[in-house]
């Protein structure tokens, strides 16, 4: 190949400078992460011409080098805050054999970045670094070969260092950078994907841990949120919707819109398409009020229950039944056992509660839409684009921004539909924010859980049988907008609520059980809740199902928890967590319950296993309980994950510390409260979520294995703390929590049952 | 009626309805970064400035109600740190900002405008604050990341940087 030739995109020839963010912000004496930032943003202007997605197969597509020796990378992943860039980068620069400060990433961009799918299901590391990898590795064996027929010397007697290859043996006499070699021109290579990678014990960066290259920004104020975005001659939009969701597939449908209620707010406007309303004004307040004031008569729905009655009905509805697991004779086992414990548990509805509202920008005034959203997968966000307005895909340009953390399917889908539906309504470039009402009364919220447990040991305290039954409904792939805007009820995910099962990893599969069964029951969505993805979905409830029968079988069989699950743990992974987590707690063997206090303050620990797809995790909670007033406060937390091969164990430590924290308030505090009238926990107040005065101490424990593949990060440990913070209630009050949130008023209720 | 704030030591004239919360004239008029929108119901500390070195929530706060109080937004806390301890130069970061990058403490990095805020008005009147003053100052500031762990740590290790410097 003819590396002189031009390539017609050739960035070096493309005269036209794009400013990107990190470009522009040059100018403003912002911090900037890595150096000579104009010759990417050249390279990207010509990138960024014609729609993506890009080649998956071209090496051009994942990486670019400069002639200043630096290397720009894209990803398909995007940084949630969970701090996915550093990783990635990482991975880059080891193959590339480059300096952390040489690499840097860009936004993801239909026009510009690769389709790797959804950044979800803490997949970044897990399945979108294998791609990077391999074509970082093939694009090094490029520069070594081209290095050789620059220097005249075979590849293998080659060395490289931070972009710069020279001569083994030489003391850098002979030297070319890969700058020199490439320089803003294209590999034209087609990613082969069988490049040799480095193998991990020559790994320099990759399970080292670099800092966070987002976090200098952030921490200055001079970050760029999605929220943050301005542009000239836009307007302010806002949804209108009626106060709290009512059951999914009433959506919010319009009887009438008075349109003269709002005539008072200079400049205010109503966007209306399809069931969709929305309002636009200059003034961004103006925007705020008119979406507050305007008279609207909603449609009402049937009878929607409350989130008390809402198990009761999960369990009485026809469902889809599948069975998850069905191992040997669980039903015949359990009457040969030495013990049985089992009961139902149930677990509430929960909010992705981001901390900022979503927020998007769509502008209709160039030859594309453009609209920057914080949407966790721009491909899919284009395509639900597209089919709202009824143009092709090719005619949008889906840019992302960082919002605050989203945990999952918040309302970014509706925030970029909306913007998208305004700016082609008006012609004008559109910024729209949700209210915190609209956020939290409109969220697809993790689904209610029921959950029937039943488990038998022998006298020596194997299990051996396990039976687990969930009920529980399916999830939306729409958006509550497009279901507006298309005056069409929802779609559930494709293959219907069945599709959304129990998970078997997080119900009794860590153990060797001979007889386990575990049956999914999934009801049909109809006058439910919405529900999606939320941060490791269901685990928190299988855990506190699952986990707590097995902390009942070790106190039947009066053994310590921690002995018991020794005993039983089939998986040298799982023990491996298991143990990590014990001994960074300095777990002291006790069955539980077995030193109860009559004191007003009563203190307990608990120990438990969980994760969500293939990690592991497993975490030891100290707790209080305030026996007078309810009051459970989590004192100090410890948790153990196994990752395989963790890229940078301080993103992953920060991650677990986020996971524990948000599981505490999980399992404590946060409830979707809902009556006939519709869901009723609309602010901070009505959906409390842990506070900083409330949170635990926490000691998180990467187990790192090198030589195993990595897998996802952002999950693991939440189902473990749960169930462990259930556990330890047990040990500090001799009493069992069957439901979460594990509020006062439910922990009153709960001791004073069992003095009766 | 002509209003004018007196934001990180600079005077704006402002354009906007007097019954417009502060957050949006910072926000849109100002286009500053620190002060952010969260929910707009004074329950979260997003919005944090300092009126007077006191923290409020500009989302809560009608423009025309600042009066001849002088706001200090996330941005102006380098420069009033300098002044509050009489130092020639101001520094790049309020050290506060400098142990959240040390602390490796954020993750979204959305809430920390008032986490720094309110932690930045403790400081200055608490050089030395107990685990227990840190938990109670801090409590309206809410981080759905859960990073408060780490922004914990991070004011201690801020408190100890700021006493060393004297």
């Amino acid at each position: 190949m003819d590396d002189m030739n031009s390539h017609p995109q050739d960035p070096a020839r493309n005269g036209v400078a794009h400013l990107t963010r990190r470009g522009a912000l040059i100018g403003g004496g912002a911090l900037v992460i890595g150096f000579n930032l104009l010759a990417p943003a050249r390279a990207q202007a010509a990138r960024g011409a014609a729609a993506g997605p890009p080649d998956y197969h071209a090496v051009d597509t994942w990486i670019a080098i400069h002639a200043n020796n630096t290397a720009t990378i894209y990803t398909g992943k995007c940084e949630l805050g969970q701090g996915n860039q550093t990783g990635l980068l990482q991975v880059a620069a080891e193959e590339l054999e480059m300096s952390m400060a040489q690499v840097s990433t860009i936004r993801l961009d239909t026009n510009i970045t690769p389709d790797q799918q959804a950044t979800s299901s803490s997949s970044s590391i897990h399945r979108g670094a294998p791609a990077l990898r391999a074509a970082a590795a093939q694009a090094r064996q490029e520069l070594l070969a081209r290095a050789g027929a620059r220097l005249g010397v075979q590849a293998f007697s080659l060395e490289v260092r931070d972009g710069i290859v020279s001569v083994r043996g030489e003391n850098g006499f002979r030297k070319v950078t890969y700058g020199e070699l490439l320089g803003d021109k294209p590999f034209n290579l087609q990613y082969e994907g069988t490049a040799p990678v480095k193998s991990p014990d020559r790994y320099r960066l990759v399970g080292q841990r670099p800092p966070r290259v987002d976090m200098p920004e952030k921490a200055a104020g001079k970050y760029t949120h999605m929220q943050h975005l301005r542009i000239p001659g836009m307007l302010h939009g806002r949804v209108v919707l009626p106060r709290g969701q009512r059951g999914f597939g009433v959506g919010a449908k319009p009887l009438s819109v008075d349109e003269s209620s709002i005539a008072h707010i200079m400049g205010a406007k109503v966007i209306r398409k399809g069931d969709f309303v929305g309002v636009v004004a200059e003034r961004e307040w103006d925007a705020v009020k008119a979406a507050r004031d305007l008279a609207v008569v909603w449609k009402k729905g049937p009878s929607l229950g409350t989130n008390e009655t809402v198990f009761e009905r999960l369990r009485k509805d026809k469902s889809v039944d599948t069975q998850i697991a069905s191992k040997g004779d669980a039903a015949g086992m359990m009457q040969k056992a030495a013990f049985v414990r089992g009961a139902a548990y149930r677990c509430p509805y929960q909010s992705h509660a981001p901390f900022a509202p979503n927020c998007a920008l769509a502008d209709p005034t160039g030859d594309q839409l453009t609209i920057k959203s914080s949407t966790q997968d721009v491909y899919s966000s284009r395509k639900q684009v597209a089919d709202i307005l009824g143009i092709p895909e090719t005619k949008i340009r889906l840019q992302y921004f960082e919002g605050s953390g989203t945990f999952g399917r918040s309302c970014y889908e509706d925030a970029t539909q909306a913007a998208a539906i305004m700016a082609t309504a008006t012609g004008k470039p559109v910024r729209v924010q949700y209210m915190r009402w609209d956020e939290l009364g409109w969220d697809n919220y993790g689904p209610a859980h029921l959950a029937e447990v039943r488990a038998g040991v022998d006298e020596l305290g194997n299990i051996i049988a396990y039976e687990y039954d969930g009920w529980q409904h399916g999830w939306t792939i729409t958006s509550t907008v497009s279901d507006s805007a298309l005056a069409k009820p929802g779609a559930e995910r494709a293959g219907g609520s069945g599709s959304i099962t129990v998970n078997p990893i997080s119900t009794g599969s860590m153990y060797k059980i001979a007889n386990r069964r575990v049956t999914s029951h999934a009801a049909p969505m109809a006058n439910y809740l919405r529900g999606a993805a939320l941060r490791s979905p269901l685990d928190l409830s299988f855990a506190f199902a699952s986990e707590q029968t097995m902390d009942e079988l070790a106190a039947a069989l009066k053994m310590d928890p921690l002995e018991f699950r020794r005993r039983n743990i089939g998986d040298e992974r799982w023990l491996g967590v298991l143990e990590a987590a014990a001994k960074a707690a300095n777990w002291q063997p006790k069955v539980m319950g077995s030193q109860l206090s009559n004191s007003e303050i009563v203190a307990g620990r608990g120990i438990a296993l969980g994760t969500h797809h293939v990690s592991y995790g497993a975490a030891v909670a100290e707790i209080e309980v305030n026996r007078k007033t309810g009051v459970i406060v989590a004192r100090r937390l410890y948790g153990a994950m196994d990752c395989g091969l963790a890229v940078n164990p301080a993103l992953v430590e920060n991650q677990m510390i986020g996971q524990m924290t948000q599981s505490t308030s999980r399992v404590l505090k946060e409830e979707v409260t809902f009556d006939d009238n519709g869901v009723t926990s609309l602010d901070w107040n009505s959906y409390p979520v842990l506070r900083f005065a409330e949170h635990p101490e926490i000691i998180p424990v990467v187990v790192q294995r090198l030589e195993e593949p990595s897998t996802g990060a952002g999950e693991e440990v939440m189902g473990a703390t749960a169930a462990a913070i259930a556990n330890a209630f047990f040990d500090a009050t001799g009493a069992r929590m069957r439901q979460f949130p594990m509020t006062p008023e439910r922990v009153l209720k709960t001791l004073e049952g069992q003095r009766t | 009626m002509a209003i004018n704030i007196k934001v990180n030591g600079r005077d704006w004239p402002v354009s906007a309805d007097p019954d417009t919360p502060l957050l949006y004239v910072l926000m849109n008029e100002l286009e500053l970064k620190g002060p952010r929108f969260g929910c707009g119901l004074a329950q979260c500390g997003s919005c944090s400035v300092l009126a007077d070195g006191v923290e409020i929530r500009s989302c809560q706060t009608v423009v025309s109600d600042v009066g001849a109080r002088a706001i200090t937004t996330l941005e102006g806390l380098p420069e009033l740190y300098a002044k509050q301890k009489g130092l020639a130069t101001v520094p790049a970061m309020h050290p506060l900002s400098q142990a959240f990058v040390d602390e490796q403490a954020m993750h979204c990095g959305y809430c920390y405008n008032g986490q720094t805020v309110k932690a930045a008005e403790l400081l200055a009147k608490t050089p030395h604050p107990t685990e227990a003053q840190i938990r109670a100052h801090m409590d309206g500031h809410i981080c759905r990341c859960g990073s408060y762990p780490r922004i914990m740590k991070s004011i201690q290790t801020a408190a100890a940087a700021i006493v060393k410097e004297g």
